[in-house]
């Protein structure tokens, strides 16, 4: 059963993409081994993890060849973290300036 | 399943036709096997699990006056009398990528019905994770000594300790139940469970879980080590 369903691609597609997994983790230890520093640090480490991520899931987990409706069902949900991300943000910056107002002279 | 799949003109349609065709029409909503969908739809609750942790970690790291402990310094290995950056780090994210490599092949294999080569490579990747949590218990121990505690540390602020230990110990917790799971598929591939049938998805499926131990070990390393 499910011959239509069975994920079937040449060993040599896993062999780059593991070669490129391996490159762009080279790439982002060597951001921290330079020092970046600043923006550009945050910019690199983003897209080198972007990237590794997409692969991981897009390849190896052969998201790419599912059906539109699973993607979407797996893809959009964990957006709603980024929603998250920037409340939490917001108020962790809010609280960072209390804490520097009030706590300025220590505990 | 396959069945309404050929009768079904619109299942054939790409784009967001198909989207509408899978999830209108009372009837199953995603055209793969149960067990794929149930790994995939606990992997979103997992990913919804770190995602917290992972948010928190930034909360804290934004609020706390006291200064972050500089992770390039606090996970340095001095080897050979230079002190090298990250480096054990960097290492487990070689092993954890190359375990992830293995089981893809093995998926390969065992939907080419070759049971020992797909089981020989499930066995490596559990050997690789392994390794991987063995390493994350020597550098447990390494900052352990260094006196580095939930509530604090002598490095900076105390909410290191607690955010390393939680998302770390998540993770690790992670890769150990994929060693044993990994392990139990081997074994029943390996003695033929599958062969009568000839379905191999369930190693498809032990290696979506697997691929997502990886995925979640990128974020950290991003996010946690390297930020």
């Amino acid at each position: 059963m499910d011959h239509a369903s069975a994920q079937q691609h040449p060993i040599s597609l896993y062999l780059k993409v593991w070669a490129l997994l391996f490159v762009l983790s080279t790439f982002s230890y060597l951001v921290d081994y330079f020092h970046f520093q600043g923006l550009l640090r945050w910019l690199l480490i983003l897209v080198f993890m972007a990237m590794k991520a997409t692969l991981i899931v897009a390849i190896f987990m052969h998201l790419r060849w599912e059906r539109l409706a699973l993607i979407y069902a797996i893809l959009l949900p964990p957006l709603c973290v980024l929603v998250l991300v920037a409340l939490m943000a917001i108020e962790g910056d809010y609280t960072f300036l209390t804490r520097a107002t009030f706590f300025a002279n220590g505990p | 399943m396959s069945a309404i799949a050929h009768t079904d003109p619109n299942a054939a349609a790409g784009g967001w036709r198909s989207v509408v065709a899978d999830w209108s029409g009372d009837r199953q909503a995603f055209q793969v096997p149960w067990g794929k969908a149930m790994m995939w739809i606990f992997l979103l609750s997992d990913t919804f699990v770190f995602s917290c942790f992972l948010t928190g970690y930034m909360a804290v790291r934004i609020t706390t006056t006291a200064p972050w402990p500089n992770p390039s310094e606090v996970f340095a290995l001095t080897i050979g009398g230079q002190s090298i950056p990250l480096i054990l780090i960097a290492i487990m994210t070689f092993i954890l990528i190359t375990s992830s490599g293995t089981m893809a092949m093995a998926v390969n294999y065992a939907y080419r019905r070759d049971r020992v080569r797909s089981a020989a490579l499930m066995i490596v990747t559990a050997l690789f994770g392994a390794c991987f949590v063995g390493m994350q218990a020597f550098e447990w121990t390494k900052l352990i000594h260094e006196g580095v505690r939930p509530w604090g540390n002598p490095m900076g602020a105390a909410q290191f300790g607690s955010t390393f230990f939680m998302i770390t110990g998540f993770h690790g917790l992670h890769v150990s139940a994929g060693v044993i799971y990994l392990l139990t598929v081997a074994a029943r591939v390996l003695a033929g469970r599958y062969e009568q049938g000839g379905n191999y998805q369930i190693v498809e499926i032990a290696g979506l879980y697997w691929h997502f131990v990886d995925l979640v070990w990128v974020f950290i390393f991003a996010l946690f080590y390297l930020w």
